[in-house]
């Protein structure tokens, strides 16, 4: 398929702008732009065109199944695209006055007390602009709570799970603490044993999802409280797990101190391909003083943002947060209202379906109830048949189903991580089952059918090692008959008309 | 086109899978045979400069695949006298030929007795066999 | 289906979790409501908020109310994008890889770098990424940043410095600009200097001799830039700038009360294993074809964890791509226009309240889309006075800048007209 330049005609634009009879201003001509962008240039059904193209050859929710592991591919209900873009939330500016945004501060606000009754904790900052920087506010938000009680320095070290997902440590590296990482015992729980030995007075605080990457609660989650309040550290509870447990067991109940949620996971802010997400952080009392300002709050029967916190970390990012996001969330929260819970049921119990279905033909690391989430192992396939997780992969392709996520979490050799999600029928739970048993066969059989799959889609298998090499991240220009940069002169700009 | 597993008798090993060829007073560099099929094909080698001082167990450059980044350990401890351009602009030649054309950095040693610290290619082996 | 997972109740697959953190009650949470009743909810909320079809607006300070076309939104709304994640299954996604690979040319052309990013979170925590970059390449820990750059940048870098082991040095604004020899004093021993064009005050800086200030200390020149400003200013890349930043808000996407947008991040190909967040590259499929994966993904945390570039995952896609189509649909010339149009109404304006009393609040600069006015009054109060009459002046600059408060920041886009501008000026006389 064409890049957009490629289909680029000098002089065609998308549309015509509005001109007025006013002076026209001048840039100084040490500032003025010398050679104009080489931007696309196509009429408006070439531009509609090329994108619906584009979206032929991908593949979302809207498409079908999506069992990617951790990242809870659930439906996206469409009224919220909808409600998003009512003007009175699309088209409001930040800085408007207060009264001029209490519907705004008011759905943020209800938003937040619903993110504290979930999470089971005391008060929520919604600025965080994704799960990742949610971990990071919260480390920043720990490293100023013991800098308040002169602990500042002592407090040196965060502890991770082995299983972790790699912002964990990322993140403690960017909050300028020292990672230690603890073990998973063969039940797959953190072992408690080990963590014994960590956990000390240098210990800022752990960084645990529960249950884990594993898909499994974490049995000792009550004792691993007791280790690191005895010592007067702190519990990062990682939301990316909360599809399973809505309900049913709160992290705040679980002894954790701060949390973080993404509302692209568990609240339905559809994934646009890499993003808008949200990470809001939810705390525990002691550490509200320390939260991100403005906060957002409720006066008698008016809302306001507050900036008298003089304890606060600051700002993390700008205003107060990914405002559609909020909308899409809050209106998927009050569609479920206290029925949230039948939501991790139902992913609970899908998730189990699967793996039923699954644990014969695939090798099962640890041999538990799963929650929403299970991993299995290519291991015997790549033992016996040379085939890896990535051809198992490959080949779901040609079932018409995005594949799980391969290769993580890193204790597990070949790993398939499948996260069904609650807004799966059974009829397509069994299709997905029915494709990896066949795949599993297929192995035996076939194994070179695998290898060179996948066979159905707009590419065939992709060089990503050549890709790494030529390190091409940005059309050159070089083969386009106009725009090479071989031209001598600067591409000359019809003056505006009527300037 | 990788190279087939194996292991020369004539170097010293380590056991985060680096080799060494000792000549008087100075060392060739490189990563085993096991160590660059667990990688996969190298696409970028981070070395250090010459003339920097590196320290025995200590990382002294990075290897990437497209997959994993892996640290490159020091066998011995010395000067760098030489990087390996090849290798710099053409990672692969590692996985091609890991103990000749696919070696990392040549050092002058700082403490020759460091040498005898390290497994021979018997006990190299023994520890390819248990990971 | 609990038949054949061998258990007789959905509540027989949570025994694994220990009584002592069950959740005993149900949820505290108002009763669902079906989609109708939502919808009249959320109807009801957005309808107590003053949108510009509400009041007239000339609100700026670093969101804008620009033009967005419908194409933008049909193209956001397409399901396989909207829906879509992460493309790490490149045979599945060469729709966003590809759209991610096209947005990447365009913000480099936009700001003459080398590579671009998928997106950061927004305009400010690019900033941040800016710092992380800079102290890794030059080993020095200490950034300075004008005081004419965006109050809400400055505070984000400054929340993430501690963390990040930075020293944060900011050097004043004169008359509303920044001088280049005082930048160049501060800029000694420097990792990097980020300023911003046009800043915030909407002044036209002399982006080239701060680049070349901070260029003499050796510290890496930062531009954080307006992607609409584009068509008309220089690149930051043709005057010395080794990275180029900002948000893209106003490229593609609505207000939204601020979020989600876009950060954009930019640099010359020195700082390309440092970049944080997904860089889409081009390859081959085993067919010989041209297909895009994402690459060099060894900088990230999925690979490098605690040595990663950044701990950025999920970033803002959907958005960016909503940039790429506005630029798309506006082409060279559209981009020249806009930033043509917004330029001469904003100057017509300032011109129009000149005539009406009000005193610039930064003479003799050229501005872009936004100027500072003196209101001759408490700025807060010429605001509660003027949207009495159905308009929002503009920005309280005393809400940041000592000795300001009777200054207003006033942004004039494309979607203004000169009737607008008069009812403006209407609604600052007193």
């Amino acid at each position: 398929m064409k890049l957009i330049f490629e289909k680029s005609q000098g002089g065609r634009r998308g549309g015509e702008l509005p001109r007025y009879d006013v002076p026209p201003a001048k840039v100084p001509d040490e500032l003025k732009r010398e050679r104009p962008p080489r931007l696309p240039e196509l009429a408006e059904p070439e531009i509609v065109r090329h994108f619906t193209e584009l979206s032929t050859r991908n593949f979302g929710i809207d498409t079908g199944f999506y069992p990617l592991g951790s990242c809870t591919m659930k439906y996206n209900p469409r009224v919220n695209e909808r409600l998003a873009m009512l003007p009175g939330f699309r088209d409001l500016h930040p800085y408007q006055d207060e009264d001029a945004i209490q519907g705004a501060l008011e759905l943020m606000w209800r938003l937040q007390e619903a993110l504290i009754e979930v999470s089971g904790l005391d008060a929520c900052s919604l600025q965080p602009a994704a799960g990742s920087q949610g971990e990071l506010t919260g480390l920043m938000l720990m490293r100023a709570y013991f800098a308040d009680r002169g602990e500042g320095d002592q407090r040196d070290t965060i502890i991770t799970a082995d299983t972790a997902h790699g912002t964990n440590p990322a993140s403690v590296t960017m909050a300028g603490y020292k990672l230690a990482k603890v073990e998973t015992d063969a039940r797959g729980n953190v072992d408690v044993a080990h963590l014994r030995e960590m956990v000390n007075e240098r210990t800022a605080g752990l960084m645990l999802t529960n249950p884990s990457t594993l898909g499994l609660f974490d049995e000792h989650i009550e004792e691993i409280a007791r280790i690191f309040h005895e010592v007067g550290a702190l519990l990062y509870y990682d939301g990316a797990n909360l599809n399973a447990v809505c309900g049913i067991s709160r992290p705040g109940d679980m002894g954790f101190d701060i949390v973080h949620i993404n509302l692209h996971k568990t609240f339905s802010q559809p994934h646009g391909g890499g993003g808008p997400g949200g990470g809001p952080i939810v705390v525990r009392d002691r550490l509200e003083p320390f939260l991100p300002i403005p906060a957002v709050v409720k006066d008698k029967e008016r809302f306001r943002l507050d900036f008298d916190r003089p304890k606060s970390i600051g700002r993390v990012r700008g205003f107060t947060g990914p405002f559609g996001v909020f909308v899409r969330s809050y209106a998927f929260i009050r569609s479920y209202g206290p029925r949230l819970r039948e939501m991790s049921e139902v992913a609970v119990l899908n998730a189990n379906y699967l793996l039923a279905r699954l644990r014969e033909a695939y090798d099962l690391p640890y041999d538990r109830l799963a929650m929403h989430e299970f991993v299995l192992s290519a291991r015997s396939l790549k033992r016996d048949n040379g085939i890896s997780a990535l051809d198992v992969a490959k080949r779901l392709m040609d079932y018409g189903f995005h594949p799980p996520t391969i290769y993580f979490p890193l204790v597990v050799p070949e790993a398939l991580m499948i996260e069904p999600t609650e807004t799966e029928a059974k009829e397509t739970l069994d299709e997905f089952a029915d494709a990896m048993l066949a795949i599993a066969q297929e192995a035996e059989d076939d194994p070179q059918l695998l290898r060179e799959a996948p066979h159905g889609r707009p590419v065939k298998r992709l060089d990503e090692v050549l890709a790494a090499k030529r390190a091409i991240v940005k059309y050159g220009f070089e083969d386009h008959p106009d725009l090479s940069d071989a031209k001598a002169e600067p591409r000359q700009l019809e003056a505006q008309k009527g300037a | 086109m990788a190279a087939s597993e194996s292991y020369p008798d004539d170097l010293k090993y380590h056991a985060e899978h680096d080799w060494a060829r000792i000549d008087g007073g100075e060392a060739m560099l490189g990563i085993t045979w096991f160590a660059q099929d667990a990688l996969g094909e190298l696409v970028h080698y981070e070395p250090p400069n010459e003339g920097d001082t590196i320290a025995k167990d200590s990382a002294y450059g990075e290897v990437e695949s497209v997959k994993a980044v892996s640290d490159v350990i020091a066998p011995l401890s010395g000067e760098v006298l030489e990087v390996n351009a090849k290798v710099v602009d053409e990672p692969e030649t590692v996985n091609d030929d890991p103990y000749g054309e696919g070696w990392l950095v040549r050092i002058r040693l700082s403490d020759a007795a460091e040498v005898d610290s390290l497994l021979n290619v018997d006990a190299y082996k023994q520890v390819v066999a248990e990971a | 289906m609990l038949a054949e997972i061998g258990v007789s109740s959905v509540e027989e697959l949570f025994r694994d979790i220990p009584a002592g953190v069950r959740f005993g009650r149900k949820l505290d949470l108002e009763p669902a409501l079906p989609e109708q009743e939502l919808s009249r909810h959320l109807e009801e909320l957005a309808a107590r908020n003053a949108d510009t079809s509400k009041e007239l607006s000339f609100l700026g300070a670093g969101i804008y109310d620009h033009y967005v076309p419908a194409v933008v939104d049909t193209v956001l709304q397409r399901g396989e994008l909207l829906t879509a994640y992460t493309p790490y299954q490149p045979e599945m996604s060469q729709g966003v890889l590809q759209a991610i690979f096209e947005y990447q040319t365009v913000i480099c052309e936009l700001t003459g770098m080398d590579v671009s990013n998928a997106s950061g979170y927004d305009g400010t925590t690019v900033a941040a990424d800016a710092c992380y970059v800079a102290k890794h390449a030059t080993g020095r820990t200490k950034v300075v940043v004008t005081e004419a750059t965006n109050p809400q940048v400055r505070q984000v870098v400054k929340t993430y410095a501690p963390g990040f082991g930075l020293e944060i040095v900011e050097v004043p604004h004169r008359g509303g600009v920044t001088d280049p020899e005082e930048l160049r004093r501060a800029a000694t021993d420097a990792a990097c200097v980020i300023f911003q064009q046009p800043n915030f005050f909407g002044c036209l800086e002399p982006a080239p001799d701060l680049a070349a200030a901070a260029n003499d200390a050796e510290a890496i020149a930062v531009a954080h830039v307006d992607p609409i400003s584009l068509g008309v200013l220089e690149a930051p890349g043709a005057y010395g700038c080794g990275m180029a930043i900002g948000e893209g808000q106003s490229a593609g996407n609505y207000q939204s009360f601020a979020g989600p947008h876009y950060g954009f991040f930019a640099a010359r190909n020195d700082f390309i294993r440092r970049m944080p967040g997904r860089i889409v590259g081009e390859t081959l499929d085993a067919a010989g074809e041209r297909g895009y994966v994402l690459t060099l993904q060894t900088r990230e945390q999925h690979i490098r964890r605690e040595k990663a570039t950044s701990n950025i995952t999920t970033n803002q896609t959907l958005l960016a791509l909503g940039g790429l189509v506005h630029l798309s649909w506006l082409g060279p010339q559209g981009l020249r226009e806009v930033g043509e149009t917004c330029m001469g109404l904003a100057a017509y304006a300032q011109s129009k309240l000149v005539d009406s009393g009000l005193e610039p609040a930064f003479p003799d600069r050229t501005t872009f889309k936004e100027f500072a006015v003196r209101t001759g009054r408490n700025a807060q109060v010429a605001i509660r006075s003027a949207r009495e009459r159905g308009v929002h002046p503009g920005y309280a600059l005393g809400r940041d800048y000592q000795g300001l408060d009777d200054v207003l920041l006033v942004a004039v886009t494309e979607r203004r007209t000169p009737a607008d501008i008069d009812r403006l000026v209407e609604a600052l006389t007193p």
